[in-house]
């Protein structure tokens, strides 16, 4: 067993266990945590994947970013303490198969499909190649990009602002 | 590992984050779900890149990355101003628009 098929099954667990209690789990504080330990062993699968560079934006981001602005969003919407956290799910079923149905419908699909199963050898840097392709290629999406971060930004004040 | 692990790996992410969307009371649960999906999104966009040998996936997942950090960001307030305007972040109260 390769170093990288180790790293895969276990990254992959963990992936797995906390994506299911991020869903399952009655405390809504105790999901964002489960769902930090997703997203940073998400992270890991882009560092087997060669994509260091995605690794640190995806911990910068996702991690540190998202996670703390859902727990200061829990924290001015629930009491952190008593019965008001505790959060209850409904048609638990439904939802099973639903999901179900959509897991499988992918898995068939790609049975069908013929994917490749070596990756080809690396053609230089990633990052450096990232980087060039970011200001080159798709210079114009990357500009707009910083225009909706603004927008976003504006707007989240907006409504969040205090009326008095 | 080939390609077909890492994307059944982002189907089973998905699939439990659709469940979360489905099952949630609570708006903030609601959205936990929707970033679990995307970031089975973001799997198989750095998949999909890595094995055919085009970084344009990569640039791809570094988009959906920041935007999706913009959308919780929105997302989160608009949650925010509905407490406060209804007292409560239970999705199936907020029924304003039902005719």
């Amino acid at each position: 067993m390769t170093l990288e098929t180790a790293g895969f099954w276990g990254l992959a667990a963990v992936l797995l266990a906390s994506s299911l209690a991020v869903v399952l789990t009655k405390n809504l504080f105790h999901s964002v945590l489960y769902l930090a330990g997703a997203l940073v062993a998400t992270g890991g699968v882009f560092l087997l994947l060669d994509a260091a560079f995605l690794f640190g934006i995806q911990l910068l981001l996702y991690a540190g970013g998202v996670v703390t602005i859902v727990v200061f969003a829990i924290m001015l919407t629930e009491r952190l303490v008593g019965e008001r956290i505790r959060q209850t799910s409904r048609r638990l079923a439904v939802g099973a198969i639903v999901s179900a149905a959509v897991f499988v419908g992918i898995l068939m699909a790609v049975g069908q499909a013929r994917l490749p199963t070596e990756r080809p050898p690396l053609a230089g840097d990633v990052t450096r190649g990232l980087g060039e392709a970011l200001l080159t290629r798709s210079v114009l999406s990357f500009e707009l990009l910083a225009v909706l971060l603004v927008a976003a930004l504006l707007g989240a004040l907006y409504f969040a602002r205090n009326d008095d | 590992m080939g390609l077909q692990a890492y994307l059944l790996l982002a189907a089973a992410v998905f699939a439990i984050g659709l469940f979360g969307v489905l099952t949630r009371r609570n708006a903030v649960g609601i959205l936990l779900g929707i970033e679990l999906m995307l970031n089975a999104v973001n799997i198989n966009l750095v998949a999909f890149s890595r094995f055919n040998g085009d970084l344009a996936g990569m640039v791809f997942a570094l988009f959906t990355i920041a935007i999706t950090v913009a959308e919780v960001a929105v997302g989160l307030a608009i949650v925010i101003v509905i407490f406060r305007v209804r007292k409560t972040v239970e999705a199936d109260r907020l029924d304003l628009l039902k005719g």
